[in-house]
């Protein structure tokens, strides 16, 4: 069988169309699936991605040239055949199509297949070969429809704007912030953000996406006035920045939450159980819709769902990247299952 | 059980003293009689018996989850806790109905004397009807490992504001060897009289480790003893019966039965505070001759002319029935040395001698030299003190000597568990012998959070091997290892066996060759074993 895709020290390659997906080594052509900091990297000589994620790509990536497409518009480069599909992970997040010679292979990037009502839903794509994550890919991560956690964040906040505290709620800047302020009931108070989710906000907006009022929260910002806000930052602004809302609870919002170990680490009141990855169901379910026989396991629990794959009847391997430990998520991982940290295969 | 779960999550999630005794109180207000003697004895350490063994759960588990059992087993070391593990790998629960604390409990003390088929229908359908927290919960009561984060002292709190009475009296009314199956709500919370219960010791006082001798004021005022490595234990002799109990709460007699000779001398109404020894011919054996004894319920002949025990007595709280703990220290101690003066010298008592407190230089020697007689420092008390409850920082104090130290190589690193759980925090230590490197002891604390991350970081890039959850890494960095002990322990490669071990030091300034040997230890052991 042929290798539409292959694996590089330098990211996932093409040799028909000369091009990488998602690369951490300088190359000449990078097509991305999405902004995330492990994915879009600075220093590519040309990128490709969709109309919908360039323009935070461009504000994060600074004066580069960025060339965009629809999602499902075909382009052919060398001789492939190239096309973005929406991957339900973030604004503008795709799965990467690559069909040589009648042979195709998706390069799905990160990826959920719930709809959170914000992101470009997921779109199975048929294929020979899938290039999975595997991020939550243990038994032991299983969402709840996101209204379950919408209405825990409510009823947090609501009892938080009954004691006079101020709600300050971490997450992650592109994506899971706006996830969060979109499916929250923004009439319990105002939502305040942090300069770095509001600048992604601006952007989203800009693009045309509809997200509720939010306040910047700048040094003028008095405070006093906004005694039963739900404050939405970065972790890292935790501690001096968010010691100025005076009264608080503090919650995190990621799928890690589900562990308790992780969540005491955390030392937050609350942790809220959300993740733009998928869980172990929507992984296999994801998986099992491409009807790809053979699977390619990245970032996450690589070696463990990859044997679990195999179980199953799949051809599945290990595939070394350098994706993971950006701002979506991954930085809460307990460590065991990093032995793809070392050379690429 | 939402309420239980609720609370749990609660005590689990904030650091906060105010809003634990909050949650406990809301807890309190609502829940049944029984539901509360419950809660009062899970949060005390009076748990069910383990209902099952760990490896039929976690293959109930799998399969029930429609995972192989291998699946299961590379998740538990990620979670870092059977019962999550279990909570969290199960398909939802098809019906929740909201039963309360008490009925899961006699669920799991039902399931003891039942075949193994009943069992897991048991357990099985359990798991169908509760949610995660509540699995969580559930699962922790199965296997006997109840434990929550939050003190003794708190639910006490909570509790004495509850029923509107005083914390110290209801602190007291707690102890003893009640289980919810004796006893009633009423009668352990409610009613007024302690003394029903004759086998109730005391709430014991608890020393701080000094951290400044010269914050005490003249040495005159204190009462300066050694400070034993054995057991704390409080010796009852009333109405004609006599118990021991540890400070753990646990009642000791038939662990030690040397004791029962002291019911024929001791006048009712006596309550004695000590220190269980392995003693023989006027000295203190070491802690590993007692070690012996501690988790064995019944003793064999030959272990008690091996390894005899006395109590050295160190405090009067009750003397002929008069709870006398208010009067001052001189006072109790006057009275306890008459007491041991006036029984006959072959009994296991004996009076913790005082070291005579001429100036703060003659203790601090005598604290240099302590461990040669197998204690492990000094304890100071404040002469005109009385008795206290619990925890209380002014006057008893500990002043322990140094611990030992030897200088390791990391050999092989672990995740840790709970809050250190993306961590490697779980190191084992080997010293040299010979070319060879010899694995001796595992330690996992003493290291900043900082240094932790940075050796995490160091373990994955420098991986040699894997074995499941531990990892053989490169011997390169050295670490000080303290400890309190040592004993010989065939079981082991090395020969010996630590205790307490803890990362006192990481030296990066040591090479690797420069760390001590296999010999150094076994010299160690000659002279403190
Ligand atoms: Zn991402
Ligand atoms: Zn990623």
């Amino acid at each position: 069988m042929s290798n539409v895709l292959t694996f590089t020290d330098k990211g996932i390659y093409c040799p028909a169309g000369d091009f990488y997906i998602d690369p951490w080594g300088r190359v000449e052509r990078a097509l991305i699936t999405h902004g995330h900091s492990d994915h879009a990297r600075w220093g590519m000589g040309s990128y490709l991605a969709t109309k919908a994620a360039a323009p935070v790509m461009q504000h994060r990536l600074g004066d580069v040239s960025i060339d965009t497409v629809n999602y499902a518009e075909t382009v052919q480069i060398g001789d492939a055949r190239v096309s973005f599909h929406p991957a339900g992970h973030v604004p503008g997040s795709a799965q990467i199509r690559v069909e040589v010679a009648g042979e195709v292979w998706v390069a799905s990037g990160d990826y959920k297949t719930t709809n959170d009502g914000f992101s470009e839903p997921f779109e199975p794509v048929r294929c020979h070969a899938f290039i999975t994550e595997s991020t939550f890919g243990l038994p032991i991560f299983k969402w709840q429809p996101q209204q379950v956690v919408a209405d825990q964040i409510n009823t947090w906040w609501t009892a938080n704007r009954a004691e006079g505290k101020a709600s300050i709620l971490g997450a992650y800047a592109l994506g899971k912030a706006q996830r969060l302020m979109s499916c929250v009931d923004a009439s319990i108070g105002p939502i305040l953000t942090h300069a770095s989710i509001e600048n992604t906000n601006d952007i989203l907006r800009a693009q045309g996406l509809h997200l509720p009022d939010t306040v910047r929260v700048t040094a003028e910002t008095g405070l006093k006035k906004y005694p039963s806000a739900l404050v939405i930052c970065p972790p890292s602004a935790f501690g001096p920045w968010s010691k100025k809302f005076g009264p608080q609870s503090q919650a995190f919002a990621s799928g890690w939450m589900a562990l308790r170990g992780v969540k005491r680490r955390r030392a937050a009141e609350r942790g809220f159980i959300i993740s733009d990855h998928a869980d172990w169901t929507e992984l296999n379910s994801a998986i099992a819709e491409t009807g790809a026989e053979r699977i390619f396991v990245t970032h996450g629990y690589t070696s463990v769902f990859t044997k679990w794959l195999r179980d199953q009847g799949y051809d599945a391997h290990v595939v070394s990247t350098d994706y993971g430990g950006d701002e979506a998520d991954d930085s809460d991982a307990p460590q065991q299952d990093t032995q793809d940290a070392g050379a690429a295969v | 059980m939402r309420d239980f779960a609720t609370l749990f999550t609660t005590l689990d999630q904030t650091t906060k003293t105010t809003s634990k005794v909050a949650a406990l109180r809301a807890f309190f207000e609502a829940a049944s009689d029984s539901d509360k003697l419950w809660c009062i004895a899970l949060f005390s350490g009076r748990r069910p018996k383990r209902a099952v063994t760990t490896t039929l759960l976690r293959e109930w588990a799998a399969e029930l989850a429609g995972i192989p059992l291998w699946l299961f087993e590379e998740c538990y070391p990620i979670v870092g806790d059977l019962a999550e593990t279990i909570a969290l790998v199960l398909p939802p629960a098809r019906q929740h109905d909201d039963q309360p604390l008490t009925h899961w409990i006699k669920t799991v003390q039902s399931i003891a004397p039942q075949e193994e088929a009943a069992r897991k229908k048991i357990i099985l359908d359990a798991w169908d009807r509760l949610n995660t927290t509540e699995r969580f919960l559930f699962n922790k009561l199965l296997t006997g490992g109840f434990r929550v984060g939050v003190s003794q002292k708190l639910v006490t709190r909570a509790l004495a504001q509850c029923t509107d009475q005083d914390e110290a009296a209801l602190t007291h009314k707690l102890m003893g060897s009640w289980t919810p199956d004796s006893i009633t709500f009423d009668q352990l919370v409610l009613q007024d009289d302690p003394e029903a219960d004759l086998s109730k010791p005391y709430p014991f006082y608890l020393a701080h480790g000094v951290d400044d001798i010269d914050q005490l004021g003249p040495v005159s005022n204190w009462c300066a003893e050694l400070k034993w490595d054995g057991i704390r234990g409080q010796l009852i002799k009333r109405g004609g019966a006599h118990h021991l109990w540890s400070r753990g709460e646990e009642l000791m007699t038939d662990r030690f039965p040397e004791f029962a000779q002291l019911r024929d001398f001791l006048p009712d109404g006596t309550v004695i505070d000590g220190e269980v020894l392995a003693f023989q011919d006027g000295v203190p054996l070491s802690f590993n001759v007692l070690q012996k004894r501690i988790g064995r319920k019944t003793v064999p002949k030959k272990m008690l002319i091996e390894a005899p025990v006395i109590l050295q007595a160190y405090d009067l709280l009750e003397w002929h029935g008069t709870d006398i703990r208010e009067k001052p220290l001189s006072e109790r101690r006057h009275l306890l040395a008459s007491l041991i003066e006036n029984l006959p010298t072959d009994l296991p008592i004996a009076l913790s001698k005082q070291v005579p407190a001429t100036s703060w230089d003659t203790l601090a020697e005598a604290r240099e030299t302590a461990r040669e007689v197998n204690a492990e420092g000094l304890m100071l008390k404040r002469l005109s003190s009385p008795y206290l409850a619990g925890r209380k920082k002014g006057d008893w104090w500990k002043w322990k000597v140094d611990p030992l130290t030897i200088d390791a190589v990391m050999i092989y690193a672990q995740a840790g568990h709970g809050r250190r759980a993306t961590l490697f925090t779980d190191y084992t230590f080997a010293v040299k012998s010979g070319n060879e490197l010899v694995p001796f002891t595992k330690a996992y604390s003493g290291l900043t959070d900082a240094e932790f991350k940075q050796i995490t970081s160091w373990v994955k890039k420098n991986t040699l091997q894997r074995f499941g959850p531990v990892r053989q890494v490169t011997p390169q960095h050295v670490f000080e290892i303290a400890f309190e002990g040592i004993q010989a322990s065939p079981r082991h490669k090395s020969g010996i066996a630590l205790r307490f071990p803890r990362m006192l030091r990481w030296r990066q300034d040591k090479p690797l060759d420069e760390i001590n040997t296999l010999e150094d230890l076994q010299e160690m052991l000659r002279q403190f074993g």
